[in-house]
């Protein structure tokens, strides 16, 4: 066992209660490695396991009872195809799947012991690695939450801004979605198509804050700062075209034969076990189940837009796509509508404590010098309580569970991640697909690695 | 405010249900940690309640508050037909952490409940598969406990053959596939 190693010597930290694996084959070092007592707290203390004995340790576990018989491939962590660090082990009879195992967390980045090192507003640049896709969605959910536990209210503009970045954060999100499904299974084309409209969006957001993909504009209060001036003009612009790239994919693609062959029955879920799973979004909606939580509780005016919630009937590959491509164009009109009324005047909430007073009265008065001096080394101070505040996300419920001490920084952060309860199921559904189904199955779901892991 | 929810739980377990609070407007029910399991099933099966979404499942370490006991498991459920959310907490004492497992409740709790073990070390007893999930199994330690140094990190040294993941009846069924013969 490599950590058994001279240089190693135990030290104080909190040994785990040993647990014994489960089922299957004993380990071969006869207990679990995770109950080993105790390695060195220093990273330099734990130099010097050489690569090579990791080597002998891999041979060693490669027996596998099934391998003599079934073929096993590993697909991932790093594939083309996986569009992020996750692994399926397959056990495959010909090109059929026997049973298949997920394994996660290669992209895990300890989310939520970073957040609690942080203050509030420090926070939000981690929320935009999560679902990477649409990463202005994450500020909104994560900036919600924190302003339910303020009890404040943000200035319409704010809202009405977050509504229209974030619905063409979505529209981005369903168009990467979509189009890297599409290449996936060979259709090269559309991939260009929906690209062309993402990059569009893209530099939308470029102008708007700085970014073109980890935006981090949303802030606790309100905005990083004001749209810029031709903000309308290039929303409008942008409005006019997409639908263009939406309708090219659309017709080549909706009544494709190739398509319809690859992706219908693909992996159908019932509404029931959907549910029971904790599906959310999109492949929630494929399901038949109508649940939006823009429709069902409704936040930022959503329920005064006019617009519809797209449902399928089986759940398989093929009714998400087309919800997929239904939402987008939804999320356009709720965009146009909220353009339409889009109100002047401020953008962050007109409280010192909360958002940064303006230049002038930093510079000028000695309130502002006071207040702008206690943001940036304390922070805003959230008083102590818990809440759970959820918004709908590109992949479905995206939620935010914080306890506060009543200090600067979080007490705990946890993100309900969308991906997380959709990926659990891909082991017992994917037993019985074929190989060529896997690649169908990943990128409909959508499942985004730095979401899954954190 | 689902008041409902409270007088219903409250009805049916009495002095199980130690404390309910509506702060922020999030119902929380706190309940006594034997009692987790039934609490969750009635809330799931009760005509009235229909929790039919068990959105998430976390825990919160409460060493840096004093809290005693140290950990408390945290349910957020959801129902779709009144449209009403609820959040369970049990209290769960560092000396004994265990609390009993959901997974036949909801499936989706599956993976949640194993998050929380590996970042909490909390066990929930009768889980198919009680392993670490995030983490790599070589981890020691559960990172978001407050006592666990944010710059204390562990090297991966061996790929997970995920052997152990397979369960025996799910092995018999795999291993009498291959007996009669694979197709090709």
């Amino acid at each position: 066992m490599v950590f058994k190693d001279a240089a190693l010597s135990p030290q104080e930290m909190p040994v785990t209660t040993p647990v014994p694996r489960q089922h299957g084959r004993p380990h071969p070092t006869g207990t679990a490695p995770y109950a080993e007592p105790a390695l060195p707290k220093t990273i330099a203390a734990r130099r010097g396991v050489t690569i090579e004995r990791f080597l002998i340790e891999d041979i060693a576990l490669t027996e596998d009872p099934l391998s003599e018989n079934m073929v096993v491939l590993n697909i991932g962590p790093n594939h083309p195809s996986m569009h992020g660090a996750f692994r399926i082990k397959c056990w495959l009879d010909g090109e059929t799947i026997v049973k298949a195992i997920p394994e996660i967390g290669y992209l895990h980045r300890c989310f939520e012991k970073m957040s609690e090192l942080h203050p509030w507003q420090e926070v939000v640049p981690y929320t935009d690695r999560l679902n990477y896709m649409s990463p202005f969605l994450n500020n909104v959910g994560y900036c919600m939450a924190v302003e339910k536990l303020l009890g404040i209210e943000i200035p319409k503009r704010a809202q009405r801004i977050r509504v229209i970045l974030g619905e063409l954060s979505r529209v981005m999100d369903h168009l990467v979605c979509v189009g890297t499904n599409l290449v996936d299974l060979g259709a090269l084309t559309n991939f260009w198509y929906a690209f062309r409209g993402r990059e569009e969006i893209y530099s939308i957001l470029e102008h708007v804050s700085g970014a073109r993909m980890m935006v981090a504009y949303g802030r606790v209060g309100g905005l990083m700062r004001d749209v810029h001036p031709g903000f309308e003009d290039e929303v409008r612009a942008v409005l006019k075209s997409i639908p263009g790239y939406i309708d090219d994919v659309d017709r080549l693609i909706t009544n494709n034969r190739i398509f319809i062959d690859r992706t219908r029955g693909i992996q159908p879920l019932s509404a029931t076990e959907a549910i029971d799973w904790g599906w959310t979004g999109p492949c929630l909606r494929a399901c038949g189940v109508p649940y939006d939580i823009r429709k069902a509780h409704p936040y930022y005016d959503y329920d005064q837009f006019d617009w519809q919630v797209p449902v399928g009937t089986t759940g398989d590959v093929y009714d998400r796509y087309l919800v997929r491509m239904e939402e987008m164009r939804q999320s356009l009109r709720i965009v146009e509508q909220a353009l339409d009324d889009l109100p002047d005047g401020p953008v962050n909430v007109d409280d010192w404590s909360i958002s940064p007073p303006p230049k002038d009265a930093v510079y000028n008065t000695i309130e502002g010098m006071v207040a702008h001096f206690k943001l940036v080394f304390e922070g805003v101070q959230v008083p102590p309580g818990e809440v759970y505040s959820y918004t709908e996300a590109g992949n479905g419920e995206l939620g935010f569970y914080l306890v506060s001490d009543g200090g600067g920084q979080p007490y705990r952060i946890h993100c309900r991640a969308p991906c997380f309860a959709i990926y659990q199921n891909i082991g017992p559904t994917l037993e019985g697909h074929m190989i060529s189904d896997i690649v169908a199955i990943m990128g409909s779901l959508n499942i985004i690695a730095g979401e899954l892991d954190r | 405010m689902a008041q409902f929810v409270a007088d219903n739980l409250a009805v049916r377990f009495g002095e199980g249900v130690q404390r309910v609070s509506d702060d922020f407007g999030d119902l929380t029910v706190w309940v006594d940690r034997s009692i987790v399991h039934d609490v969750l099933a009635h809330c799931k099966r009760d005509p009235e309640l229909r929790f039919d979404f068990c959105m998430d499942v976390t825990a919160v370490d409460y060493l840096g508050l004093g809290g005693n006991p140290r950990f408390a498991v945290v349910y957020h459920l959801y129902s779709l037909s009144t449209g009403k959310r609820v959040r369970i907490k049990s209290g769960v004492p560092e000396s004994d952490p265990v609390v009993a497992s959901a997974t036949d409740v909801w499936k989706s709790t599956d993976w949640f409940e194993r998050e929380v073990y590996d970042m909490f070390g909390i066990r929930f007893e009768g889980h198919p598969n009680m392993k670490r999930i995030l983490c790599h199994q070589d981890f020691v330690g559960h990172a978001l406990r407050k006592d666990y140094p944010a710059d204390l990190r562990w090297k991966n040294p061996r790929p997970d053959d995920l052997v152990d993941e397979i369960s025996p009846q799910e092995m018999e069924r795999m291993q009498a596939r291959v007996r009669k013969g694979l197709s090709d």
